[in-house]
């Protein structure tokens, strides 16, 4: 049977075993009709010219895994930022894994969307706020028709998270082949503050396939970092759709790290809803084999006097395939938008791709919109520099390529995170980067 | 230590060096002095084996052995310096872990172990020293955002955490204040031994009033048309540069 049908017909048994809400059954109900109506998208689509899923989809993926919590701490410890102390909310093939995680309720609720979902004290939140930063477009909608559990994050105002929250998926190796949808909502109310880690970790050589949906919701002021680990191993493919929706001088980061995985496409949506809001949006891309990653970035500027900045930086090698494709789009309304975006490549191998394609459409006349795209080798200049000081060809070539990479590491606010990210880098690129000072 | 014998180079077709001889023994600093475009960098490039320039004849010996072909970083290993007129920006590798880099990977190649992070921040903190450097500017990127002043200073910290048998010091004095080049001069001079060796390439006489040449030579056109003591690098600062060009074509 093919997925799509697959899982339409698995709605029905999925509804009946989770709750009633009906608001949320409406809006499920809703959601899988708008699946079924647009099925997956295909190369035809324009946003997906670059990426096929066909080969992802052609997997008999079991779409109800069984409950088996029996992960231990020590064999998944490394998957943590685990020097620092952070809240974790922590699945198990989309179940809530309780003696992994630590959760609060404690000033923010750090917990789970299941019992959000279910709970009257929460109603006045999702029903403010679920599903209605997400559009009604297949993958999300398809998200949205199965939404029953995640991380549910809610900063009441002026309220500073005391610690980062960090969000966790592992699939085991107990199905064939897995899919699982993870779905979260953060908000954050007026100046407030919260740090978010999240990251999907295969433990098993079976396909698994990840469709997450997060809307994230930053009222006046708030200030929301969220940083995205994509370090999976080959067999695990991951389509994120996260939807930001911004308030008045709000500022809002998200950095996405895509070492790891077979494909990974990133749909990544901000929403301006107010004047002087910054919104930011960084990738770093370390690719091999035949991996292949997908940035698709979207900033609608709709009011005067926003900003916006945008800086991926792939390094792509063997056969490996990257696209970015980030659209800006400026409303007649938004005046003096600073609207900034460069991508950056270096490919390594005759056979490696990256597909590069800035969308601007500016309808406000005074507005300072710039994109850059480079596409190239290493400088040879700097290469000299390196070996006149004793610096072998090869790893001169190693070190640029991490300096490269890691330039876009400037702006991660967690120390201990940002040596993570740099030793994967170094790891990745073959250089043996000591200490830092 | 150094050699040269009628050594031509071309860069892109292009006949830059056209019969160069000098000779630099240890102990000593030389000064290659000449108008802009006489091939001072050409040559400066060239002894430390960049690609782009192609040896067409004559050869460069360094303690008696043929440069030939060998990288740059072979050369690195031999212990041959090139402090760069224009210092490259590596944004994304700190002062620090650029040095420690550089330090073992020139370790390795004399099949040494790498150097314990210890002993290599007490070197670290030796050198920037005597280079005037301040702590916060080690975990800056490499030439990244820094001075004119700042990037010829790293390129002389540099110098003294390698060591070098021979240092080539290319335009070192362009785009610094008197300040800056006082400090930059300094640290030369106090790694100076009698084993070592300095060639300084420069447009102006400036430098050398901190750094006191053994000879000096003028360049032009691609060959060394004049050599002499420092009181030629004098005579060059008062009556310029037309009056050799005139010998030359006489």
């Amino acid at each position: 049977m093919e997925l799509k049908d697959k899982l339409l017909s698995s709605f029905l048994a999925f509804e009946e075993n989770v709750n009633m809400n009906s608001e949320i059954h409406e809006i499920r109900s809703r959601a899988i009709k708008d699946f079924e109506a647009a099925g997956f998208p295909t190369r035809k689509q324009e946003a997906w010219k670059y990426t096929s899923l066909n080969k992802v989809l052609n997997h008999d993926y079991t779409v109800f895994p069984k409950k088996e919590d029996t992960i231990e701490y020590r064999d998944v410890e490394k998957y943590f930022i685990d020097d620092i102390d952070t809240y974790k909310i922590v699945f198990i093939d989309g179940i809530y894994s309780s003696h992994l995680s630590s959760t609060t309720h404690e000033k923010i609720d750090a917990c789970l969307m299941s019992s959000a979902m279910n709970s009257s004290k929460y109603k006045p939140v999702i029903d403010n706020y679920f599903n209605k930063v997400a559009p009604q477009e297949s993958l999300t909608s398809l998200n949205t028709a199965f939404s029953h559990e995640g991380a549910y994050i809610n900063i009441p105002k002026n309220t500073m998270a005391d610690k980062p929250i960090q969000i966790i998926n592992f699939s085991t190796g107990n199905e064939s082949a897995l899919m699982v949808q993870p779905r979260n909502l953060v908000v954050v109310g007026e100046n407030s503050h919260v740090q978010i880690i999240e990251r999907h970790q295969s433990l098993t050589d079976h396909p698994v396939l990840t469709n997450s949906v997060t809307e994230i919701f930053a009222d006046k002021r708030a200030i929301v970092d969220y940083y995205k680990i994509q370090n999976d191993n080959h067999q695990a493919s991951l389509i994120d759709n996260t939807f930001i929706e911004q308030q008045r001088e709000s500022v809002c980061s998200v950095h996405t790290f895509s070492f790891g995985g077979n494909l990974t496409r990133n749909n990544l949506n901000f929403y301006q809803k107010g004047e002087r809001i910054d919104s930011t949006m960084k990738g770093v891309t370390v690719i091999e084999g035949k991996q292949h990653v997908d940035h698709n970035t979207l900033v609608h500027h709709a009011e005067p006097n926003c900003e916006s900045h945008q800086d991926y930086k792939g390094v792509y090698g063997e056969s490996s395939t990257g696209v970015f494709n980030g659209k800006i789009v400026v409303e007649k309304e938004a005046q003096k938008t600073n609207a900034f975006q460069s991508n950056n490549n270096i490919l390594l191998d005759d056979k490696a791709t990256i597909n590069s394609k800035p969308q601007l459409e500016i309808f406000a006349d005074d507005v300072k919109c710039s994109h850059g795209c480079t596409i190239g080798q290493l400088d040879d200049e700097a290469l000299f520099y390196l070996q006149s000081r004793g610096v072998p060809a090869k790893e001169a070539r190693a070190l640029l390529m991490y300096a490269f990479a890691n330039n876009v590491l400037e702006s991660v606010k967690i120390p201990e995170l940002k040596k993570r990210i740099n030793n994967i880098i170094a790891e990745k690129l073959g250089v043996n980067i000591g200490f830092n000072l | 230590m150094l050699k040269i014998k009628n050594l031509h180079a071309k860069v892109e077709g292009l006949k830059i060096l056209k019969g160069i001889d000098l000779e630099i023994n240890p102990g000593e600093v030389h000064a290659i002095m000449g108008p802009n475009g006489s091939g001072k960098s050409t040559l400066s490039s060239v002894i430390a084996g960049k690609e782009e320039y192609e040896v067409t004849r004559g050869e460069i010996l360094f303690e008696g052995e043929d440069l030939g072909e060998d990288a740059p970083e072979e050369r690195a290993h031999k212990g041959i310096f090139l402090s760069f007129q224009y210092p490259v920006e590596i944004p994304g590798v700190t002062v620090t872990n650029f040095m420690r880099t550089v330090i073992n990977a020139n370790r390795k190649a004399r099949g040494l172990e790498d150097m314990p992070a210890n002993e290599m921040l007490k070197k670290i903190r030796e050198k920037s020293e005597l280079l005037e450097i301040d702590r916060k500017f080690l975990s800056r990127s490499l030439n990244e955002g820094f001075s004119g002043g700042e990037k010829k200073r790293n390129e002389i910290f540099q110098m003294a955490m390698l060591e070098p048998k021979l240092s080539i010091l290319d335009e070192t004095d362009s785009g610094l204040d008197i300040d800056a080049l006082r400090i930059v001069a300094n640290g030369v001079n106090k790694l100076k031994t009698p084993e070592n060796a300095t060639l300084v390439i420069t447009h102006y006489q400036r430098l050398l009033d901190y750094i006191v040449p053994d000879f000096v030579h003028v360049m032009y056109d691609g060959r060394i048309v004049k050599s002499g003591t420092k009181e030629l690098a004098l005579e060059l600062e008062e009556k310029g540069y037309d009056w050799i060009k005139e010998e030359v074509g006489a």
